[in-house]
């Protein structure tokens, strides 16, 4: 592991409201809502962060804002991945959508809106992926519950 | 027109739907639904012990089951500052490498098979099938192995084993080589293969190919060789690129890459230091037998490791092993307590339906079925 490059991408990375630091061999970058696409824009930009890896969220329910969203980024040039984290409430589960940026973002962010309930502003294909039309709620909620079925033709008896 | 191939089709291997928009024959354009195997599989293990989902990871990636155990293993043992034992650190990589052969080996004979070349395919899962009841052998279960534990591995080779492995990669060499002499310069195939699904590096990038697809591009990224893990930097091994990244290309980087699996295997076979294969640490490892019958601490211990699961402290931890399909990552989130507050997978496959119609429009209906062969998507992790 490339510890000068790690540091120095975490010295790169912080500033203008962002907190960086490195966990487990990656930077992990913390950061507003609306600080993503400048941000994510200069990774890919100025520090080869061409391989957008994932997006997901984490709930939190008894916190305040409520949602994590929680991207990973890899840079096939220097072999680095980044993690970018915010915040984002309940009320108002929105981000900045990454598909002007990166392909693969497509199908990863129908999925955390699946999922979660994230919204990604500027993806206008936020159809269900992994469920179906139809289906109410979102099951990686906390407050949803394990066994709660919605099956699309009911059950025989 | 718009036709609908699959979900239930038999090309279409694990359930996918692609809604094919037609002129004639020619495909204009493609939309991928994937989610018909979705079971709630990050649902399900925030309720169970860490120790509890290495059945469940299993099933993501089921041709090369040992890969996600340990990709899943490692992980949690990043987040709990655990070092595995020097033996179970190549025995990791070896069945690594032995699991890529499989799963290989499933996805070409499958990818030919469709294309009508019935004794290739029946060539590569004889040998498969060797693998598969060898395996059985080690860790008592042909395909969903649940072999790893968090500390280590369930057991230690049985006796014989190395001995029967040198065996099957002669057998391999055989079968692979007449695999070869039937595909290789085949007008047929190469009909079929050779500039169909084209797909350029940079497109590979942006759509976030990894593994095979990726290196098929020409781009040499591989976490074995960029980021090395495990015993992987010890070993010594080449990442065999492709040309055009067509269909073709797909088809050979991965003949490529078993051939390098197998020179790895033999490697590591003269590597295997003796020692324990799972770390002595009473936070997730169980006791022996022999204390848990005879002194209450182990008693204790047996019961709570079994009951409450390993603690694995409160953060978070994203790692990522070089899987058959390509990068394959664990995201876990844990509070602190004996289950996981969240598990998140980066699967391959998932990754790879976004950008497939890259590969699929603008080409014939016909060669739906031998792309999304090379792509080999595999329903249990793509939806997991």
């Amino acid at each position: 592991m490339n510890t000068a490059l790690l540091e120095s991408l975490r010295d790169a990375l912080a500033g203008d409201g962002r907190e960086a630091s490195i966990a487990q061999g990656l930077v992990v970058v913390e950061l507003a809502a609306d600080a993503l696409l400048a941000t994510v824009g200069k990774l890919k930009a100025e520090h080869a962060f061409d391989l957008f890896l994932d997006v997901t969220a984490v709930d939190w329910p008894q916190r305040e804002p409520r949602f994590d969203v929680v991207w990973h980024f890899y840079s096939t040039r220097d072999f680095v991945r980044v993690r970018l984290k915010t915040r984002v409430p309940a009320d108002d589960p929105t981000v900045d959508s990454l598909i002007g940026l990166y392909g693969s973002a497509h199908f990863m962010e129908r999925e955390c809106h699946d999922m979660y309930g994230i919204k990604f502003r500027g993806n206008p294909d936020l159809r269900p992926i992994l469920l179906y039309e139809g289906f109410e709620g979102h099951p990686l909620r906390k407050d949803y519950p394990k066994r709660l079925e919605q099956p699309l033709v009911p059950y025989r008896k | 027109m718009i036709v609908n191939i699959g979900p239930s089709h038999p090309a279409t291997h694990g359930t996918i739907q692609i809604v094919a928009e037609l002129d004639g024959e020619r495909v204009v354009r493609t939309d991928v639904h994937c989610g018909y195997l979705h079971r709630g599989f990050e649902k399900e293990c925030e309720s169970h012990t860490w120790h509890n989902l290495i059945p469940y990871v299993d099933r993501l990636n089921y041709c090369s089951a040992l890969i996600n155990n340990f990709a899943y293993c490692e992980t949690v043992e990043t987040l709990m500052g655990i070092e595995i034992t020097p033996r179970c650190r190549y025995l990791r990589t070896l069945f690594s490498e032995y699991s890529r052969l499989a799963d290989h080996l499933t996805c070409v004979a499958a990818s030919l098979m469709e294309l009508g070349a019935m004794t290739a395919f029946l060539y590569l899962v004889t040998i498969r099938d060797y693998i598969y009841e060898h395996l059985a052998n080690a860790t008592g279960a042909r395909v969903t192995y649940s072999y790893g534990r968090i500390g280590g591995l369930a057991n230690d080779l049985p006796a014989g084993w190395l001995e029967r492995l040198a065996e099957i990669l002669v057998q391999y060499e055989d079968f692979v080589g007449r695999v070869h002499g039937l595909m290789d310069r085949n007008r047929i195939y190469i009909d079929r293969m050779r500039n169909v699904g084209v797909l350029t590096a940079a497109d590979a990038v942006n759509w976030g190919y990894t593994g095979p697809i990726l290196r098929s591009t020409g781009v040499p990224r591989d976490l074995r060789k960029d980021t090395p893990y495990l015993a992987y930097s010890e070993l010594d091994f080449e990442v065999p690129v492709g040309i055009k990244g067509d269909n073709y290309d797909r088809y050979f980087v991965r003949m490529r890459e078993m051939d390098e699996s197998v020179h790895m295997i033999h490697q590591l076979m003269n590597m295997l230091p003796e020692g324990p294969v799972s770390v002595d640490d009473r936070r997730c490892v169980l006791p022996d037998k022999q204390l848990v019958y005879t002194e209450i601490e182990s008693l204790i211990n047996h019961f709570k490791l079994v009951m409450d699961g390993p603690q694995v402290p409160a953060g978070d931890c994203y790692a990522a092993h070089e899987s058959a399909n390509g990068e394959l990552g664990f995201y876990i989130v844990s509070d602190g307590s004996g289950t996981p507050w969240k598990v998140h997978v980066r699967a391959p496959s998932f990754v790879h339906m976004c950008g497939a119609h890259r590969m699929l429009d603008g080409y014939q209906l016909a060669d739906i079925v031998p792309t999304f062969g090379s792509i080999n998507m595999i329903g249990g992790e793509c939806d997991r």
